[in-house]
């Protein structure tokens, strides 16, 4: 096994561990968030992102990493994302958690695993379509929120703390 | 609030919090370590695993592809991840007494019925939209919705918009309102 792959096995098991401890895993739990009855997944992802905002920020501006960004292409994310959220809804799972679901014997994720296998072929087959089409409609590039705002992450990051903790105590108050 | 659940897990915002820990040091890591700065995601290994069975009947059409050859069919890193999340995921259930056979799901039963041929069916449609959708949006919840988001992508914020407002619509529709 290679350093990469060494690498990416320890963190995916670190990854997954804590994804079943924090039981967001399940199709319940999916499925419930979007019946807007069990906000879980949310608690969990939202507190993922407070804490990551922060620190990957940090090492951005200190030049020890290099950021990301997905690109911003309008037509590809508008369409893409509806499509995902009704699969999603239907499979009830995504494809992270279908993996670690099938890890707590929820044996059932298989079949979500098989069609998103069969999904992942379709796209390389309708790939050349798709990129003279939806993904050539607009695209505004790899931008990030502060740039886009012409402002400082550290302007925006107070502001998303502010909101997502009113949400989490929101949350705890309705007992979602 | 409480660090436990009723069932023995851990309060989600512990271990959400956690998860943010290791995505910082994740990404650091493999700066250090790959020379590039990898952030956590899971929707490009299908595609990878999509391409490495496919390889193994039609090796020419693969080989010929755009998709598989922008996105390199291979063992990688992002690949090693998804195979550890189930790792821990059994690691972790099987320690806490939560790892269950589960072949249908309450929510599914309660609406379609104990089938498992209705669900397998559900699931494997569900899995092909889903992963069309995807790749087309270039992340799922992983990447677009932590590691973007923790960057503060504009993408990121869209696609998680879009993930979460059709997954409301379509639950309502599939899973009908109930009254509770």
């Amino acid at each position: 096994m290679s350093t990469d792959q060494l690498l990416g096995l320890i963190t995916g098991v670190l990854f997954g561990f804590l994804l079943q401890k924090g039981r967001v895993l399940r199709f319940e739990k999916q499925v419930g968030a979007m019946l807007l009855k069990d906000m879980t997944i949310f608690k969990f992802m939202l507190s993922a992102i407070l804490v990551g905002m922060v620190g990957v920020n940090l090492l951005t501006d200190a030049g020890i990493i290099s950021s990301g960004h997905k690109p911003m292409n309008l037509g590809a994310v508008l369409l893409g994302g509806a499509l995902f959220g009704t699969g999603w809804a239907v499979m009830g799972f995504c494809p992270g958690t279908s993996i670690g679901a099938l890890g707590e014997g929820r044996w059932h994720a298989l079949f979500a695993i098989a069609g998103m296998v069969a999904g992942a072929a379709l796209y390389a087959e309708l790939y050349p379509f798709f990129k003279s089409t939806v993904l050539a409609w607009k695209d505004f590039g790899k931008i990030g929120l502060p740039e886009a705002l012409g402002v400082s992450p550290w302007v925006i990051i107070p502001f998303f703390w502010a909101g997502t903790m009113s949400l989490f105590f929101w949350f705890e108050k309705k007992g979602l | 609030m409480k660090c436990k659940t009723e069932d023995g897990g851990w309060s989600p915002y512990l271990a959400g919090a956690m998860v943010g820990l290791l995505a910082i040091a994740s990404v650091y890591a493999t700066t250090q370590w790959m020379g590039k700065s990898n952030y956590l995601g899971a929707s490009t290994t299908f595609v990878r695993a999509a391409g490495l069975l496919e390889r193994t009947v039609a090796p020419d059409r693969v080989a010929a592809n755009q998709y598989f050859t922008k996105e390199k069919v291979r063992v990688d890193w992002q690949f090693m991840l998804v195979l550890g999340i189930f790792l821990g995921a059994l690691i972790s259930s099987a320690t806490d007494k939560s790892l269950k056979l589960e072949s249908v799901p309450p929510t599914w039963e309660k609406r379609f019925g104990p089938s498992i041929g209705k669900r397998a069916v559900g699931a494997f449609l569900g899995g092909i939209v889903a992963m069309v959708g995807a790749r087309m949006a270039d992340g799922c919840p992983s990447g677009h919705g932590l590691s973007g988001m923790m960057q503060l992508s504009v993408s990121s914020f869209v696609a998680l918009a879009m993930f979460f407002i059709v997954g409301v619509l379509v639950a309502a529709l599939v899973y009908g309102r109930r009254s509770s």
